[in-house]
């Protein structure tokens, strides 16, 4: 390879040491590219096409739906389910908004209205917010890496069931009236065996359960197809933001997902066995509970923001027709802001008796976080000041970003202050505060890419001029809803009430509330038949409709099931503005079986050939008898100690090693 | 025009409407120390925010407005686009900027909570309130045994002493909050809490809890009178007093009823033969200004109401329906009437 010794080599000056390094990679990658074509038929073109639609297509039917381990498939049915869950918390909060509306209220009744709000609050953060963004990113990541499959297909689509079965649990208690009352955040005691008798905590705490492993099978996925499935020559730092925004996000459900598993497995055995971790009576401690949910809880606000920066950084760089401003910058302080994220739980608890100085620390933790948001802030501002923005709907959805989620994130910063923290602390503002944050930070962006991803997913385009209506419809409803609530909680309207006394001066904000959510409601409305219209009359879409950069738009619209022909070859930070021709590609995959490239982790100089699990149904039993276990032992500890046999067998099954084929191969060529 | 008036002529008694309202459970309050300095720290929050938030529309707005001007659309050619170096610089500048404003509104906050603390020293007088679903225990704590004076769910305060309260909770998490006087601070089963409170003003307040408690989370609102200090003590001293015999036939049957009856198992009376611990106490019921928690005004068609169905009033209250012929409740409602 090198007649380069050691030594010599540390004796160099630092910029000769790179220049023989970079030299040195691309001889052994002309080597690794001479031994990765082999003998055996070449294919090109449609023949090469139809080859690898037979090799990758999945077994038809029903069960062959059930099988299916492609990326796209599992990615779309995550989105649709989590738009559903959508819809049903927003049918849940229009229901509140419609009880709240006027003083006194005596609509909806105290146990009715408490299994409402607390549905609304675990379905939209557990069964449509961290779902729909794995959902967008199972889609989108293999697409922009230039990739054929996502790591652990199998595993993958396992997430997906885990997910759906978890929102059938809720959803499925919630209609039979066993649904959970305890708050989406369930503090004990409140949610212990003693003040919360029944099964509803129960089935809230497996939902919990359900949502996690799913939420954990789906991170490890994306981190492992981020770091080794990316095409060839696409090293970390010409990766698209989108792909960072999903690294680090995966990479805090990995270390935050643990510890509500922790804690919701804690309420479940205080429950089922009596074990009092929670229960002061019996020496436990009710406030761990809280350090618990919240080390999870707070670090889970930016599991759902960051990939929502993700869809910002490829939506401005889209339309604005240039890279995002200071690349770097933003990838710091998305890494920057996953960490800090780890660092500020107890702004959560500041009205439960802590020691006062301490809570200083976390004032300051929280305050920092703004630091790196209002340096993307900046960078996307950049973009557009350099470039020519074309206002079409997704960067409407941005500009709309940035207006209503810097309120947010400035609210965010009042409330990091312990003194104020302690009048706003549970009350509307604090409502207004996040739902600026989650909705106008993450909910706005999604709808942007959704219209931005929608001709790539469906192959059509979705109508410009409704879009627009519901854009601003989605705006006004917004900001007619959740403005009035900061002035309701500066009148001391605390939250999670079922109604509250005339006479406070809370009348007219809270109707104003309610008829903004009606606004609100249709826009979403209107969004969703704007999507199935388009689904089935809209323009068709050209392979790249809005000139973008990356590397999902340089497959067909929709991808076919194995997404590129070729796997693409990257030489620059946006490859599909900076092309001299034809895109160059890897050539050498075989196409007799499912088969991709992995390459390595920083420089992305190809690594190995993977052949890819085929369709099984191994995954949707695993889940089935996963699901056994978990909502079994909701009714009897027995449930875990049988209940693992089946789950063994499945898995064993599952992972059942298969034989390579030995004979000559067909390559692409 | 002619379309406007009719809007306007519609809006302004809505808008005069949200001004008519008494701040008596509000952080504009102003009735407290803390809420004082509270609000001091918002203003200085919200000025040091809205100049921020100005900025970034600003820049936002410049962006859009300046790329209509700009005449090619196109990609930026070539491997490499080069940023402008004054935009790098602006760059860091506005994070220098987050960063300075960052560290004076921590600078702000930390002393602010510093001199709250220090106002807050120098009880006079100590609390104990305990929270109970979906009610207020309330015990004026005191080293003689005999002036110890229990109450519930109506807390009077002497203006400009500092009160020492200490939180404590027989079930679940519940939070003290009064806005008008100050911020809140939690009730916590196994654990002790306390706050001291400064309050500045006279006048009656209304504090709710503020952490969720279960079904009537929502009606667990509690009175509190901030008074003269000479009125303070009066009414302290007339609240250390058993309650009075009943005078009339009537008022003497219900006495019966309730302190022999199912009331006494949960209901204390002081004075009487009722001594449950586990409800509100009842000595000077009549004398509060609400009935159940801060849920209904204390009048003699809501005490009937509340006596003959708790249940339909505050559904899943602790205190059953008992179904109590007419003669009973009249009896029970003219005794509950003499406890002022």
């Amino acid at each position: 390879m090198t007649d380069i010794r050691a030594d010599s080599f540390d004796a160099m000056p630092a910029g000769e040491r790179e220049r023989i390094r970079v030299e040195e990679e691309n001889r052994r990658l002309s080597q690794e590219r001479k031994k990765i074509a082999r003998d055996g038929p070449k294919l090109m073109g449609e023949k090469l096409e139809a080859r690898l639609e037979v090799t990758w297509r999945r077994p038809p039917g029903i069960i062959g739906w059930l099988a299916s381990v492609d990326h796209k498939e599992i990615g779309r049915r995550y989105i649709v389910t989590a738009l559903l869950f959508l819809a049903l918390g927003g049918v849940l909060a229009l229901a509140m908004r419609v009880q709240l509306a006027r003083p006194d209220s005596a609509l909806i009744g105290a146990e009715r209205y408490n299994q409402i709000f607390t549905m609304h609050g675990s379905t939209m953060m557990f069964l449509f917010a961290v779902p729909v963004m794995e959902g967008v990113g199972v889609y989108i990541i293999p697409l922009m890496l230039g990739t054929r499959s996502t790591a652990f297909p199998r595993l993958n689509a396992f997430s997906y069931f885990m997910y759906l079965f978890g929102g059938l649990l809720l959803w499925g208690a919630f209609i039979l009236n066993i649904g959970p009352d305890v708050g989406w955040f369930a503090y004990t005691p409140l949610s212990g065996p003693q003040f919360s008798p029944g099964k509803r905590a129960d089935i809230w705490a497996q939902m919990i359960t359900f949502t996690e492993v799913s939420a954990l099978a789906a991170a490890v996925v994306l981190v492992c197809t981020i770091l080794k499935a990316r095409a060839p020559g696409m090293t970390l730092a010409r990766m698209p933001l989108f792909a960072w925004a999903m690294l680090v996000q995966a990479v805090m459900i990995i270390f935050a997902m643990p510890a509500v598993a922790l804690a919701s497995s804690m309420l479940i055995s205080d429950r089922l066995v009596g074990i009092n971790f929670y229960n002061a009576v019996e020496h436990g401690d009710a406030l761990l509970w809280q350090h618990l949910f919240w080390f999870f809880g707070h670090p889970e606000v930016y599991i759902i923001f960051i990939p929502a920066t993700g869809f910002v950084s490829m939506i401005t760089e889209t339309f604005c027709r240039r890279p995002v401003f200071a690349h770097a910058v933003v990838v710091l302080a998305l890494i920057s802001t996953g960490i800090l994220a780890f660092g500020l739980w107890v702004h959560h608890m500041f009205a439960t008796g802590l020691p006062r100085v301490g809570y200083s620390f976390y004032t300051a933790a929280s305050m920092s976080v703004s630091i790196p948001t209002g340096l993307q802030i900046f960078c996307w501002l950049a973009t557009m000041w350099d470039g020519r923005p074309r206002l079409q709907v997704p960067m409407l959805y941005v500009v709309g970003f940035i207006i209503t989620f810097v309120i947010g994130g400035l609210t965010g910063v009042m409330v990091a202050a312990v003194p104020l923290d302690l009048q706003l602390h549970d009350t509307y503002f604090v409502v207004a505060h996040f739902h600026y944050v989650l909705i106008g930070g993450a909910v706005f962006p999604l709808l942007g890419v959704l219209t931005y991803w929608f001709p790539k997913i469906t192959g059509r385009m979705m109508s410009e001029t409704l879009g627009k209506i519901t854009f601003w419809l989605t705006f006004i409803g917004f900001h007619m809803t959740f403005f009035p609530m900061h002035w309701s909680g500066l009148l001391g309207m605390p939250r999670r009430v079922y109604t509250y006394p005339a006479g406070l001066g809370l009348e007219v904000p809270n109707l104003i509330s309610s008829i903004g959510a009606f606004v609100l409601a249709t826009a979403v409305l209107l969004f969703v038949l704007n999507g199935l219209f388009s689904l089935y009359r809209g323009a068709i879409a050209t392979p790249n409709p809005w000139g973008a950069a990356t590397l999902e738009w340089a497959t067909s619209s929709p991808p076919p099931v194995y997404n590129f022909a070729h796997i693409p070859v990257v030489e620059s930070n946006t490859p599909l503005w900076d092309l001299d021709g034809e895109l160059p590609v890897v050539t050498g995959l075989r196409v007799d079986e499912k088969e991709t490239l992995l390459t390595t982790v920083v420089a992305a100089t190809p690594d190995v050939r993977e052949p890819v699990p085929a369709a099984s149904l191994w995954p949707f039993i695993s889940a089935i008898a996963v699901g056994i276990v978990f909502i079994a032992s909701i009714f009897s500890p027995w449930a875990l100690a049988v209940g693992v046999i089946p789950c063994a067998i499945a898995l064993t099954a599952w992972f059942w090693p298969k034989e390579l084929k030995r004979h000559p191969e067909p390559v692409i060529s | 025009m002619k379309p406007r008036v009719p809007a306007i002529a519609t809006l302004l008694p809505l808008l005069l409407g949200a001004c008519q309202y008494q701040h008596y459970q509000s952080d504009f309050g102003r009735a407290g120390v803390e809420d004082n300095q509270f609000l001091t720290l918002f203003t200085i929050f919200l000025i040091v925010c809205g100049v921020m938030y100005l900025l970034v529309i600003g820049f936002l707005f410049a962006a859009i407005a300046r790329s209509r001007r700009l005449e090619a659309n196109t990609v930026e050619t070539g491997r490499h686009h080069r940023s402008d170096p004054l935009m790098s610089t602006t760059l860091i500048g506005w994070g220098a900027l987050i960063g300075v404003g960052l560290a004076g509104l921590a600078i702000a906050s930390f002393f602010t909570d510093r001199s709250m603390a220090k106002a807050a020293t120098g009880e006079k007088l100590s609390v104990t309130l305990t929270g109970n679903q979906w009610w207020w225990d309330i015990v004026y704590n005191s080293a003689d045994a005999s002036k110890t004076l229990r109450t519930a769910n109506e807390l009077h305060l002497p203006v400009g002493v500092p009160t020492r309260i200490i939180l404590n909770s027989n079930d679940v998490i519940h939070s003290f909050w009064v806005p008008s006087l100050a911020g809140k601070e939690d009730l916590i089963p196994g654990r002790e809490n306390d706050i001291t409170i400064v309050p500045k003003k006279k006048g009656i307040y209304r504090g709710q809890c503020a952490e969720y408690c279960g079904a009537q989370h929502a009606h667990m609102a509690l009175v509190v009178v901030v008074d003269s200090y000479p009125d303070f003590l009066k009414w302290w001293h007339h609240q250390l007093e058993p309650a009075p015999m009943p005078t009339t036939p009537l008022a003497m049957a219900g006495y019966k009823y309730v302190t022999g009856g199912p009331c006494s198992a949960c209901h204390n009376i002081a004075g009487t033969a009722a001594g449950g611990q586990v409800a509100p106490d009842l000595t000077h019921l009549a004398g509060r200004k609400s009935l159940a928690a801060g849920t209904l005004p204390m009048t003699e068609g809501n005490l009937y109401g509340w006596v003959e169905d708790p249940q339909s009033l505050k559904p899943g209250v602790k205190m059953p329906t008992i179904g109590m012929e007419p003669d009973k409740l009249h009896a029970v409602v003219a005794y509950l009437e003499t406890l002022k």
